[in-house]
């Protein structure tokens, strides 16, 4: 199981403010280990954000999102105290939830 | 190669009928059809046809905030901001990167139209924004130079 993302929301005067810092390999399946083998590729394939059940932010990702990935974005509609989470999935089914309170 | 050939119809047959039979939800299929186009296309016009549009258009519209050099490839800071209304989609594209599409975000009503998040690249590259609205394709550019590459190692 992964690491937990560390999240940050903050309410400002529009929007709520987020970012998000996952922790994930995110390996491209073109470098070679020291043997000369490829190393399978492995990263996060999707990633969803949802605000009292509505989302409000869908991410598709390639392998060329960089290592240990951040993210950040606004949406309208949220408030101080209010719950937010997100959600990855990984290219082998590996998931990780976390969520936050907006402050 | 025959037997192999025979295996491959076989399983592309009993994949046909496990659709039809709706064991494997079709939309759900070619979704996933499209979005791994979307990810093996090399170009940014095969991207966005992948991504079911024709041809996308340039647009002053776009911001992209990104470092004009980069001194570590494996981790470049990008940012697109859109002023585009009904902005739907925002997807960052890597030209030089073995495969060009980076990463697509889905905008809903309500989430301004402003992510930003980091991409590796491989070389000195130009970084494409590529943005959907009324599910029309609207794109910018900017160059950024990579003094060290970010894949491979």
């Amino acid at each position: 199981m992964a690491d937990p993302m560390r999240i940050r929301a903050t309410e400002q005067s529009d929007g709520v403010d987020v970012r998000v810092l996952m922790s994930h390999e995110m390996e491209t399946g073109q470098r070679r280990d020291s043997a000369g083998n490829l190393v399978p590729a492995h990263y996060i394939s999707n990633v969803t954000v949802t605000h009292n059940g509505k989302q409000v932010l869908g991410a598709e990702w390639g392998p060329a999102v960089a290592k240990n990935p951040y993210l950040q974005f606004k949406f309208k509609g949220g408030k101080k105290g209010e719950k937010l989470t997100v959600t990855w999935v990984d290219n082998k089914g590996d998931t990780r939830t976390d969520e936050a309170t907006i402050n | 190669m025959k037997q192999k050939r025979r295996e491959f119809v076989k399983l592309t047959g009993v994949f046909a009928l496990m659709a039809s039979a709706g064991l494997v939800p079709e939309q759900a299929f070619a979704q996933q059809q499209a979005r791994n186009k979307a990810f093996e296309a090399k170009t940014l016009d095969e991207t966005v046809k992948a991504l079911g549009g024709s041809t996308a258009v340039q647009s002053g519209d776009i911001v992209i905030t990104a470092p004009d050099i980069a001194e570590n490839g494996a981790v470049v800071p990008v940012a697109v901001a859109s002023k585009i209304p009904n902005t739907q989609n925002i997807y960052i594209l890597v030209e030089k990167n073995l495969n060009s599409l980076s990463a697509g975000f889905g905008i809903p009503a309500g989430t301004e139209a402003n992510v930003a998040t980091r991409v590796k690249m491989a070389q000195t590259s130009n970084v494409h924004a590529v943005v959907k609205a009324d599910n029309k394709f609207y794109v910018a550019t900017k160059e950024v130079k990579v003094t060290l590459g970010g894949c491979g190692g």
